[in-house]
């Protein structure tokens, strides 16, 4: 199970820069692309979109696919899901502790007020 | 958002929501998930002082989460490790951060949960990445990107 985290922080690694998450938008949007289809939009030359793309694979974020002379790279949305998951339940977890605390902190400044006076 | 951020603005000054942030007591009045008891909360409140937090859910299951202060700095800025103890649910270490701000209704609170992992990704959580998850995320929901 340390993989987990380990798997999560590689997860969050890949989505740090945001021509990573273009690709993955790219690739969201359809059944896969070629490198060269990923690369257009980017002002970057092919070593680092391949630098760019290992990243994603080492995250398993993307696979890639060869068929003759074409490497097609698919996105693999599980690492992606399990991302969410993980900052989804901490959001319902400190989402409601935090507006307790909110609640709590009001009533206490209330009492301090009525001590003030 | 691969770290988590969340804002709340209290109608209370920093220090008492210092207070409620880094007491026993305090915590004892907020810590959860549901509206469920915290059973047992302590805390030492120093660098490198642990405190340990258990309740129970309106489900009744009990959960424990424990950790370590790593940055004190009253009425601004507590920063601590956290984890399920067991880990059952999570194994993973993250790092919690809670920064504390005066405005005129009282405080804004800035609460952020990440995952603490190796240097690089720590860094690059550090550089700015905050937030920047969301409209991925819609798009991975298939919906809108939301506010």
């Amino acid at each position: 199970m340390v993989n987990y985290q380990e798997r999560l922080g590689r997860t969050f690694f890949a989505l740090v820069d945001p021509t990573r998450r273009a690709m993955l938008a790219r690739l969201e949007r359809s059944d896969g692309a070629s490198i060269s289809e990923l690369a257009r939009p980017f002002a970057i030359g092919l070593p680092a979109v391949l630098k760019h793309l290992d990243v994603l694979t080492d995250a398993g974020l993307i696979i890639r696919a060869k068929s003759g002379r074409t490497v097609t790279v698919r996105l693999r949305p599980q690492p992606m899901r399990e991302a969410m998951d993980w900052l989804r339940r901490y959001e319902r977890f400190w989402s409601s502790s935090l507006d307790r605390l909110t609640a709590y902190a009001e009533s206490m400044e209330a009492e301090a007020r009525k001590k003030e006076r | 958002m691969t770290s988590l951020t969340l804002v709340r603005r209290i109608k209370a000054r920093p220090s008492i929501v210092f207070d409620a942030v880094t007491t026993a007591d305090g915590i004892a009045h907020w810590w959860g998930p549901d509206a469920g008891p915290v059973l047992m909360a302590e805390a030492d409140v120093r660098v490198g002082g642990q405190f340990r937090v258990r309740f129970r859910m309106l489900d009744g299951s009990e959960h424990e989460s424990q950790g370590e202060y790593l940055e004190l700095v009253k009425p601004e800025r507590v920063v601590f490790s956290w984890r399920w103890t067991g880990g059952q649910e999570d194994p993973g270490i993250s790092r919690v951060e809670i920064r504390l701000r005066a405005i005129p209704e009282g405080t804004e609170l800035t609460f952020t949960h990440a995952l603490l992992h190796d240097e690089e990704t720590r860094r690059s959580h550090e550089a700015g990445w905050l937030g920047s998850l969301d409209k991925l995320e819609a798009h991975f929901a298939g919906g809108e990107a939301s506010t």
